[in-house]
């Protein structure tokens, strides 16, 4: 098993014509994901790569049938997209688009209070089960199919994290790249949380950065909830105050948000917080084999 | 994207946030003149930079004469200032802004953000005004007042009297806060802010309300869609490296030690930062490649890197996703034979073909030290760097 998706997830694309589009569309069906189709307004009736576009996310899931959308549309135009999926019932929503404005994603934010589906992202890599469906910017190739999930607000620390625990030989049950905006979809918790009801997952590996107090609350989450082995990584400890390190939720304000609250809480939640990013694999499979 | 505080006050003054009269000048005979322009027998005379802290380093001075003005404003007007928040370079007062003032009873906080734990608009507010709004926080919690704003409803009634009542404003003064919340909402609103503070908004003896300080932070993502606030962009407040850094699309920040890093992607970026610091060294600078690493922009960033004369090695380490380590590696040697450094340059390669490309680093060039893994890497560079210095 996995959380969130696996082979029969059928998926669409938002801005499938476009360059990112066509490019991470074709990587995905390379990886054999069920990639149904794809939406760019005004190309409706035609095909690419194979496949139908339409001019709405409505007609693409009246044909389809597809319950998850990928979003790569420039970052003043994703808001919209976003909410023309929650519109059409897409369930799982994969936004990777870097820089919409974080105005708009309080509205995104606003009308998901009132719908079932899920959001992840945006600014984010997306998700991955390996061997069964890839969606998203992630090379597939360093994936393995296995028993460890991971979540991580950062693209390239999640691929080290797999990589690892590839090398190890654990490899992965699905990986969650929730994203570096401060007003973002699924959190640490809504991942985390499936992971522990997940058969297929033995272990969580947890990548959080500077900012925020979400990886403070997944703390208090598993010490409550989580019987499970959690690795933790938190980057941004030399981080200067008041600066946003590429990541736009990636800033301490105020003394808050600090690479060490979070170390501390974790810590105290009886999680393995290792202080280099390269151990994150190797701790895993000692916390495995010391259960 | 941060403004100065006279133009915050020009935008408050459109949104209808009322502000002292003031007059921004940039040179010490125009101070003089700006007194008798405003009228009043005193005047403050403040120095613009893009930084609070502004008022224990000489940067606010009272004058009572005209005279008293001008020698304030030439004492100003081009050298650095350096408050806690600048940095030890400090920032160019190129400008200061001359303010009538007013006998003065209370002193408040009202700041509106973002809060992303709500996801909601919030206003902060304080009746403990004119100082550090976090030592407050920390010190007399109960001095602060906190309120959402629900993204349909938006800023009601009762929000405004909430915090006017917390302030112990009466009568008049309560629609006069209304109005003035109003025009902080609808100015974040139209114009992108992530942040509007007033610190302090300040109770004159006469029962009026004023902005005395105006502090607007504007949200990155969202400047592009505004020409007018893009115009107020001072160059010479911000650091010259970061600058030439976003014209190639590269996320840089400079810092104060003397191993330059280059990386993909901004988590992984901080990440080797806090490594070459666990390993006991002090990284130069954030710098973030991005994802699609050409020869072009890894050309850039190393001019970058290099031209921090601070700089004694650097550290390069990049996860190959789907660019391969190979394609990465001839173009950090491409890069390397456009910038000619001697510093020794120590490259981390991982993931996809990254055997590959390590391969094509040996023998390249003495300074070029391929590393095994990321901890070799940064161990590397810290000792390089010292041996260097």
């Amino acid at each position: 098993m996995s959380i969130l998706i696996d082979k029969e997830t059928k998926v669409i694309c938002q801005g499938f014509t476009g360059k990112q589009g066509t490019f991470h569309a074709k990587h995905a069906l390379d990886y054999g994901t069920k990639l149904v189709g794809g939406v760019t307004p005004g190309r409706g009736g035609s095909e690419h790569l194979g496949l139908p576009v339409f001019n709405t996310v409505i007609d693409a899931v009246a044909a389809t049938d597809a319950t998850a959308s990928v979003i790569y549309v420039p970052p003043f135009f994703a808001a919209d997209a976003i909410l023309e999926a929650i519109d059409a019932g897409i369930k799982l929503i994969v936004c990777i688009t870097e820089g919409i404005p974080v105005l708009q994603m309080l509205k995104v934010k606003a009308a998901m209070a009132t719908s079932d589906a899920l959001l992840i992202g945006p600014n984010c890599p997306g998700i991955i089960t390996p061997d069964a469906c890839k969606i998203g910017i992630m090379p597939g190739s360093i994936h393995l199919a296995g028993s460890i999930g991971i979540v991580s607000r950062s693209g390239t620390l999640t691929y080290e994290a797999v990589h690892q625990t590839t090398l190890a030989g654990l490899g992965q049950s699905t990986c969650v790249g929730i994203g570096g905006d401060p007003i973002h979809g699924m959190t640490f918790i809504d991942v985390i949380s499936r992971f522990q009801a997940d058969d297929a997952t033995q272990g969580i590996i947890m990548v959080g950065e500077i900012g925020g107090s979400e990886e403070e609350e997944a703390a208090t989450y598993i010490k409550q909830h989580v019987t499970k082995p959690v690795v933790a990584y938190i980057t941004g400890l030399t981080a200067p105050a008041g600066k946003r390190m590429g990541h736009a939720g990636a800033i301490v304000t105020g003394g808050k948000g600090t690479a060490e609250s979070k170390v501390s809480a974790l810590e105290a939640a009886g999680v393995t917080v290792v202080n280099s990013p390269s151990l994150m694999g190797q701790a895993m499979k000692i916390a495995l084999e010391t259960m | 994207m941060n403004i100065h505080e006279f133009q915050a006050k020009q935008l408050f003054k459109d949104y209808k946030i009322p502000v002292p009269h003031s007059i921004v000048v940039d040179s010490a005979e125009r101070a003089a003149e700006a007194t008798t322009e405003l009228a009043g027998d005193s005047w403050v005379i403040k120095a613009q930079v893009h930084a609070g802290g502004r008022g224990k380093v000489g940067g606010v001075k009272f004058a009572k004469t005209p005279e008293e003005a001008s020698d304030f404003a030439k004492q100003m007007l081009g050298r650095a200032l350096v408050t806690k928040q600048t940095g030890a370079g400090g920032l160019p007062i190129n400008s200061v802004l001359i303010e009538q003032t007013y006998p003065i009873k209370h002193e408040f906080y009202l700041s509106l953000l973002v809060d992303r734990h709500s996801e909601r608009l919030c206003f902060i507010s304080s009746i403990a005004g004119g100082m550090d709004i976090e030592a407050v926080a920390a010190e007399t919690p109960e001095k602060i007042t906190t309120l959402f704003l629900d993204p349909a409803a938006g800023l009601q009634g009762h929000h405004c009297r909430q915090v006017a009542f917390s302030l112990g404003l009466q009568g008049e003064q309560i629609k006069a806060l209304s109005k003035l919340m109003q025009g902080m909402v609808q100015l974040f609103l139209d114009k992108d802010a992530s942040q509007i503070e007033i610190n302090p908004l300040v109770e004159t003896e006469a029962g009026d309300l004023f902005a005395l300080d105006a502090k607007i932070n504007f949200d990155d993502n969202a400047i592009a869609l505004h020409k007018d606030i893009i115009e107020f962009r001072d160059t010479r407040q911000e650091d010259e490296k970061e600058n030439i850094a976003k014209q190639f699309d590269l996320n840089y920040i400079t810092l104060e030690g003397n191993i330059g890093c280059m990386v993909n992607g901004a988590g992984l970026a901080m990440a080797t930062m806090d490594l070459v610091k666990l390993k006991g060294g002090t990284p130069a600078n954030f710098l973030d490649v991005g994802g699609g690493t050409t020869v072009e922009k890894v050309t850039e960033a190393f001019k970058l890197i290099v031209s921090d004369k601070n700089v004694k090695a650097v550290l390069v380490n990049i996860f190959g996703g789907i660019v391969q380590c190979d394609v990465i590696a001839k173009g950090i040697i491409g890069a390397l034979e456009q910038v000619k450094t001697e510093l020794p340059v120590i490259v981390r390669l991982e993931g996809t073909h990254a055997e590959e490309g390590r391969a094509l680093l040996h023998n390249v060039a003495p300074n070029i030290i391929p590393a095994e893994d990321l901890d070799h890497a940064a161990e590397e560079a810290v000792k390089l760097a010292g041996v260097g210095a």
